[in-house]
Order: structure tokens, then C-alpha cells, then sequence
């Protein structure tokens, strides 16, 4: 791209930020014009990261494309396990063991809540307040500790599976989660110490960075931007998925339109996921993890060690994989970032004829140049923060 | 006179070099003291709990490869780091930081360096020159983040640099004199100029967190928004000047701070100068704590501050201050 | 005069220490110049023009503005030191020196010149 200069009179400067800044989040560009410091056009330049991960689908079958869905959103990655999962549940029909369904909730809210708990660690950083960053990542790593026990990793953990969860998780598991639970609100009243009534954060977030609730539904954006102009809706509550019905939660809403509105849904977001995970703690019951439907059903361990049968099929169901009827299905969830949503095209094959992956950070991203302009140069940062984007989605 | 000559250069040597140890363990402390409220440690590894760690960065910083790319104005890239250390540095030869006397072949000496009847000027000034390294700085890297940040630098640090005048003349009203020995000595009965002139005194510090470019006014090196501002395309030892000169800014505003408003070197009992660095560190010690705390303003509020509040105040309290004495008087 | 001598040597003294720190790292330090290294940083993207622009007015009127109130100020300090001495006379002539101050400083910010965006 050549010198931007829009005529010689004007003093549109044209900066570009990133793909090596610090403040954008990962390797997104932005083409900024600038007039003096006021933003006068915005334009991402988004491709960076880009692995072709939907064309990769198509040459995996339905259990190995789970791995992939991790570094979309790296961040929240069992959220999006959960998301392809339930879109390839859809071809099926299948009952999903009740333990594998609580422990799907307290999973997708955990991983709501570390990835909102990086988002106001890197969001703070970014407008100045140093201190809660350390202090929010002090949480997640909590979070990730519990990953790890459940899992065996801390980020790329690929461990809801078709049909069910991979494995159940050790007692430890839960004692963690009770800890954390009791102590989670109490950490967030601190993050809110120090941000929520402070004068310098509210001069450099109320009324900046504004998307009317009209410019919110014409550009698609969902999850707690949608919820920050003023539009009530979450997925969990008005579609529910797995068995969000039954737990009580508030959805987040704030009408402010700028980032300070969708610093507090976000925030209130990490207290109502808190909430869920009590109740998905007080009422989690026994039982399996893993469907016993013949079709996706992957065999335990302890039944491969001693059954014929369940050797045979995890042999045949690992390496051909299940094929899934002919048609279309899609799964969505309430991820961190918005509607994480899952369009898969079958002709009948182990592997997916076409996928499409609806990734929220990428249609949130569009919105950008109708929050910035008009602000200045610094409160871009702070709206690209709001935005909340990973590039391993925005890419994919 | 040659025992006079000499006698003042191992004063500048000396003040010059605990300075810059100042300096450098100042970046230890900070480090330490911000890591701790920060639910970390800080330095650990070099040294006892990483009291060799200025050291070290130091030595890595002399021995990095320095490097000035093609498009810079080369005299100016290379003048500009000396322009902003040099006056941070010099400033330091009116500091009255000890009232000690030596006597040296019969002669009484003073510890340190002089006392000029316009100290507090002499400072100010001083404090202006540095603008010019920023700006130097900013404009020679032909950066547009440089470019950026040496503007927004400099505009805040002149913007400042009023309050920041406006905010001394109530307690040189009390004074009666510009010479900092002159101010300290004006509050030896214990009556520091902070009690009458605490206004000033906040304005003061606000003004003078902003013109040593530290959190929450740190925008010309918001590494989130600039990258680092006007020394982003300095390395090596020249990059290491930038710091040494906020650094030692940092001190300079905290000796008038002490002097003018806090007594200087006057304290209850023993050894002067142990009340003036213990002054020093108290002040040093609140920056570091609002950088722990605060966000960052954006520019435009920052201007706001220093332009629309802090000068209006400043110019009230200096009328007030006027009347009133004329009163009592 | 003597007040002053140690001033010029510490500005001698703290301009070679300036040189010195600069120049000390010359010979351990390595020098392995290369086109990429060398270029100026624009977030990993070639530049798209030359950084030395125009910009914006704002600036230039600060700078003045910075202008009138610092020479306000340098009036202010031999007020304030002899302003025993000044008495009646000097306190009512700084009133209104300082009002008709103020009222260019009222009038610069109405006319939008202390406003940022």
C-alpha cells in the first residue's frame, strides 16, 4: 500500500499499527488515518495467522478436527470444543450422560471466565493500570491449574469429544473448583477496586468507543458488545444449549454503548458464570461421561483393556472415524467473545464435506471503524480491547 | 583557590556518582516495590534479592550493539540523548542537600556544590533544556511513533512546566528568595512551606509526575499506543541516557519538592542530609505507587488538566497567597 | 561570580559523562549493520512515507500559549523574592498584570485554543 496522503493541504497522517504492536492484541493490522491524533478511518488488515483451518476440516475426520478448534480462540478453547461438538452432535440425536453435560457447563464457564479475566488484564493494560493485569492473571492461572488437572493441558486442552467428555475428572478436579468458586467474586471486587469507580478509567472509557444498538445489529456483533449497546439477548438463556435451562443466571446488560458498558457486562458476566458454577457443583451427579449411542460412542480405557468388542470399536471408530448422515447442521454456543457457531455440510462421509466456522472476534472486528472514528489515536487501543478479538479466530 | 577548584570537583564527582547509583537502584526499587504490590517478586536472581541487577542491565546495555538506522538525522539522532541527560545531571549542582560544613586548611567549606541566588530558576530552566532532547530525539529518528511521541511529550512537559512555576511562586512569596539554600533556611523553625502552601504543593506534584513523563501521565512512552514514543529507535547506551535522564529528573523534582515544601534538609535530630534523602524516598515511593494504581489519562485530558485546572489554581493561589501576606504583614 | 564556576563544571563534567557513557561501549560492543535492521520501525510493515510531515496546528499553539504564561511566570519570581520591598504598590500592580493575564487566558480558551480534539 502506498502513502496514503489524502490531498497535500489536509494533514491526514497514515499510521500503520501493527502487525508488531504491542496493543493489538496479536497480529492484527490496522491502517489508521490519522488527522493530528483524531482517527479519521480505520481499516483492519486481518490474514496474518491464517491456517486455512476450514479447508483442513474437510480432510479430518469428525474427532480430528478437535484439536483444530482449540487454536481458534485460543483463549476459551473448550468453548469451542463444545460449539463443534454440539454442531456434530446435531447429525445424530444423541443423549449426552448428564455428568458429561454438567461438566460441559462448568467447563465453557470456566473458560468464559479466563478468557474474560485476560480480556480485563490486557484491556487494562492497555489504557495504563498495570496492576490488574498481575492480579487477573493470577486467577486464570487457577483456571488453567484446574485445566490441567481435568485435562492434561493448560490451553490446547481438546477434551469435550463428540458424544460426551473425554474423561472424568479426577477428585482433585473439585476441590479446586470449590476454592475457586468461593473465591472468585471476592477477586473480582478487587479488579472493580480498582477500575470501576476510578476517574481516570471512567474519563478514558464512558463514552468512547460508541456502536449504537441500531449499528450493533446491522454489523452482527454478538456477545457482551451486543450486550453493551443495550440488546438483551444471550444464547445460553434465549437458545439454550446443553442444559443451560437449568441453572439461574442474569444476562449481563448494559445500555451505555461505549466501553465502559461492555466493561461492566463483562465483568458482571465473570460473577453470573461464577454463579453457574455453583450450582453445576451443588447439583453435578455420578455417572458416565460418554454416550453409549454405537454410532460416536468412543470406548473408555478400562473397557478396551478388557473387552474384545470395545478394543475393535475404538480401533475402527479412532482411525476411520464415524460418518455422519447426509445434510447440515449447525451448533452454536455463547462463547466468550460472542456466537461461536459451527456450519457443517455432510455428504455422508467420516469428514466433513464443509465447514464453516461463524468466529465472534471476526464479525465483532467489522464493527471497529464505526466505534473509532472520531476519537483519538489512544483511545484506539482501548476500543480494539473492548472489541476483545483473538487472531486465532479472526484468521483461522 | 586551587584547594577551592579541586575540592569542587570531587563534590561534582561525588554527587554525580551516588546519583547515578541513585539512579540505578532506583530502577531496582521500583522494580521491587511495584512487583511486590503486583503479587510478584521483582528481580531475584542477580546478586542478593537482585541488588546487582542495575549492574548487570548496565553492562548489558554498554555492551549491545548500537544501532542507528539509515533514514536518522545522525548529529541530531546522537546529541539528543546527551541534551536530555546533561541537564537532569546538571541540575543537581544547586540541590542543597546538607547543611555539614567541612574545614579544609582553615577554611570552612560547604558539602554541596553551590548556591546561586537563583537556584530554583537555574532549575526550571534546566528542566526546559530537556524538552529539547525529547523533541531532538523525536524528530531526528524520522519514526512517525517517534514523531509522535516526542510531540505529545513535549507539548505536556511545557504545558506542565507552567503550573509548575506558577505553583512555586507562593512559597517563594514566604521565602522571599529563589536560592534553595535561602528556602530551606526560611523553614528551619519548622514551619515547612507545605502547611501554608499545601495547593501549591499538590499542584506542584501533579505537575511534576507529569513533567518527568511518569504513570499516570507516562503518554509519550505509552508502550501500548506509541510502542515506546520517542526513543523507539534508540538502543544501546543512548537508549540507556533517556532513562538515566527520567531518572534523574525524577530526582531533581523531588529535591525542589523537599526544599521548597518539605523543610529540605531541616528535620527533628540528627544528620541533615539523611532527612533529605528520606524525603526524597518518601516522594519517589508515592510515584511508584501511583504508577502501581492509576491508568493512564489520554492526551487531550492530560491538557485539560495542566491548562483548564492546574494553571487557574495555581495563578488563584499565588494571588491568595499575595493578599494574605500583604495582610499579616 | 564564584557561585557559578561549579555550575559550568558540572555541565563540563556532566557532558563528559555523557560522552563517556556513549563512547565506552565502542569497542566490546558488536556492529553487524544489515537493510532490515537498520530500517525504521513501523510495526513490521515497510513505511509509507517519510515521518517529517506537517502536523498538527495544536502544537505550535500550545507552544505559544507556553510562551506568554512562562514569561508571566519568569515576571512573577522577582515580584515574589522583593515583595516586602514592593509593598501595596507591587501587590496591586501584579493584580493586575495577573488579570489582564487572565482575561487573554479566558479569551484563548473560548476561542477553542486550549481544547485538544
Amino acid at each position: 500500500m502506498s502513502a496514503m496522503v489524502k490531498d497535500n493541504l489536509s494533514e491526514i497522517v497514515t499510521v500503520n499499527m501493527g502487525p508488531q504492536h504491542p496493543s493489538t492484541h496479536g497480529v492484527l493490522r490496522l491502517v489508521v488515518d490519522l488527522d493530528g491524533e483524531t482517527i479519521v478511518g480505520v481499516r483492519p488488515d486481518v490474514g496474518f495467522l491464517h491456517r486455512g483451518v476450514e479447508k483442513l476440516a474437510e480432510h479430518r475426520t469428525y474427532h480430528q478436527f478437535i484439536p483444530l478448534t482449540d487454536r481458534l480462540d485460543y483463549l476459551s478453547p473448550l468453548s469451542n470444543n463444545l460449539a463443534y461438538c454440539l454442531a456434530v452432535e446435531k447429525f445424530f440425536d444423541v443423549k449426552i450422560p448428564e455428568r458429561a453435560e454438567y461438566l460441559r457447563v462448568i467447563f465453557a464457564e470456566l473458560a468464559r471466565a479466563a478468557s474474560h479475566l485476560v480480556w480485563i488484564a490486557t484491556h487494562a493494560l492497555d489504557i495504563g493500570a498495570m496492576t490488574v493485569f498481575l492480579y487477573a492473571f493470577r486467577e486464570r492461572e487457577l483456571i488453567l491449574d484446574m485445566f490441567e488437572i481435568a485435562t492434561g493441558q493448560r490451553m490446547t486442552s481438546s477434551w469435550i469429544r463428540v458424544g460426551g467428555i473425554r474423561e472424568d475428572v479426577p477428585p482433585l478436579f473439585f476441590e479446586k473448583l470449590k476454592e475457586f468458586v468461593s473465591i472468585f467474586d471476592d477477586r473480582i471486587n478487587t479488579y472493580e477496586n480498582l477500575l470501576t469507580k476510578n476517574r481516570i478509567w471512567l474519563s478514558r472509557t464512558v463514552g468512547i468507543g460508541k456502536l449504537s444498538r441500531e449499528d450493533a445489529l446491522d454489523y452482527g456483533v454478538s456477545g457482551p458488545i451486543m450486550r453493551g449497546s443495550g440488546i438483551d439477548f444471550d444464547l445460553r438463556r434465549d437458545e439454550p444449549y446443553g442444559i443451560y435451562n437449568r441453572f439461574k443466571f442474569e444476562v449481563a446488560v448494559s445500555d451505555g454503548c461505549d466501553i465502559y458498558s461492555r466493561y461492566l457486562v463483562r465483568v458482571k458476566e465473570m460473577r453470573e458464570s461464577n454463579k453457574i458454577l455453583q450450582q453445576a457443583l451443588d447439583q453435578i451427579p455420578e455417572g458416565p461421561v460418554m454416550t453409549d449411542d454405537p454410532r460416536i460412542e468412543i470406548p473408555s480405557h478400562e473397557d478396551v483393556y478388557e473387552k474384545m468388542e470395545a478394543l475393535i470399536r475404538r480401533f475402527y471408530i479412532i482411525t476411520k472415524g464415524f460418518a455422519a448422515p447426509k445434510g447440515e447442521a449447525y451448533g452454536c454456543v455463547e462463547a466468550p467473545k460472542g456466537e461461536l457457531g459451527f456450519y457443517i455440510v455432510s455428504d455422508g462421509d467420516t469428514k466433513p464435506y464443509r465447514l464453516k466456522i461463524r468466529a465472534p472476534s471476526y464479525v465483532n472486528l467489522g464493527a471497529l471503524e464505526a466505534m473509532a472514528k472520531g476519537h483519538m489515536l489512544a483511545d484506539l487501543v482501548g476500543i480494539i480491547g473492548s472489541v476483545d478479538i483473538v487472531l486465532g479466530e479472526i484468521d483461522r | 583557590m586551587l584547594v577551592e577548584l579541586i575540592f569542587v570537583v570531587i563534590k561534582i564527582l561525588v554527587v554525580i556518582t551516588v546519583l547515578l547509583l541513585g539512579v540505578a537502584y532506583m530502577t531496582w526499587l521500583e522494580r521491587k516495590v511495584i512487583g511486590h504490590m503486583q503479587v510478584r517478586l521483582g528481580p531475584t536472581h542477580v546478586g542478593w534479592k537482585g541488588l546487582l541487577q542495575p549492574i548487570a542491565d548496565g553492562l548489558k546495555l554498554v555492551a549491545k550493539e548500537d544501532i542507528i538506522p539509515t533514514m536518522v538525522d545522525k548529529p541530531v539522532y546522537i546529541i539528543a540523548p546527551l541534551l536530555s541527560l546533561i541537564p537532569a545531571l546538571s541540575a543537581f549542582a544547586v540541590i542543597p542537600f546538607t547543611n555539614a560544613t567541612v574545614n579544609l586548611f582553615g577554611t570552612e567549606y560547604h558539602l554541596y556544590i553551590t548556591d546561586v541566588n537563583i537556584g530554583l530558576l537555574y532549575v526550571l530552566a534546566l528542566s526546559s533544556v530537556g524538552t529539547y532532547g525529547i523533541i531532538m530525539s523525536g524528530w531526528a529518528s524520522n519514526s512517525k511513533y517517534a514523531l509522535l511521541g516526542s510531540l505529545r511529550s513535549s507539548a505536556q512537559v511545557i504545558s506542565y512546566e507552567t503550573a509548575m512555576g506558577l505553583s512555586l511562586i507562593g512559597p517563594v512569596l514566604l521565602a522571599g528568595t529563589v536560592s534553595l539554600k535561602g528556602i530551606t533556611e526560611a523553614q528551619a523553625n519548622g514551619f515547612w512551606f507545605i502547611v501554608p502552601q499545601f495547593v501549591a504543593f499538590v499542584v506542584y506534584l501533579i505537575s511534576a509526575i507529569a513533567e518527568t513523563n511518569r504513570a499516570p501521565f507516562d503518554l509519550p512512552e505509552a508502550e501500548t499506543e506509541l510502542v515506546a514514543g520517542f526513543h523507539v529507535e534508540y538502543s544501546s547506551m543512548k537508549f540507556a541516557m533517556f532513562f538515566l535522564a527520567e531518572y534523574a529528573n525524577m530526582y531533581v523534582v523531588s529535591s525542589i519538592a523537599t526544599i521548597v515544601f518539605l523543610g529540605g534538609w531541616n528535620g527533628p535530630f540528627g544528620p541533615s542530609f539523611i532527612w533529605f534523602i528520606l524525603k526524597i524516598v518518601a516522594l519517589m515511593f508515592f510515584y511508584l505507587w501511583l504508577r502501581a494504581t492509576l491508568p493512564r489519562l489520554r492526551f487531550d485530558q492530560l491538557m485539560t488538566l495542566g491548562w483548564k485546572i492546574l494553571i487557574p489554581i495555581a495563578l488563584v493561589n499565588v494571588v491568595v497567597t499575595s493578599i494574605v501576606l500583604y495582610a499579616i504583614n | 561570580m564564584s557561585g557559578y564556576l561549579p555550575i559550568a563544571l558540572m555541565l563540563v563534567i556532566a557532558a563528559l559523562i555523557g560522552l563517556i557513557s556513549i563512547s565506552v561501549g565502542f569497542l566490546i560492543r558488536p556492529r553487524k549493520p544489515e537493510k532490515v535492521k537498520l530500517s525504521v520501525y513501523e510495526c513490521g510493515m515497510p513505511e509509507f512515507s517519510d515521518a517529517r510531515q506537517r502536523y498538527n496546528v495544536r502544537f505550535y499553539v500550545i507552544a505559544m500559549l507556553f510562551v506568554i504564561f512562562d514569561v508571566e511566570t519568569v515576571f512573577l519570581f522577582p515580584w515574589a523574592v522583593s515583595f516586602d520591598v514592593l509593598g501595596l504598590f507591587g501587590l496591586i500592580e501584579m493584580i493586575v498584570f495577573i488579570i489582564i493575564l487572565v482575561f487573554g487566558y479566558f479569551y484563548a480558551w473560548k476561542k477553542g485554543a486550549l481544547e485538544w480534539a
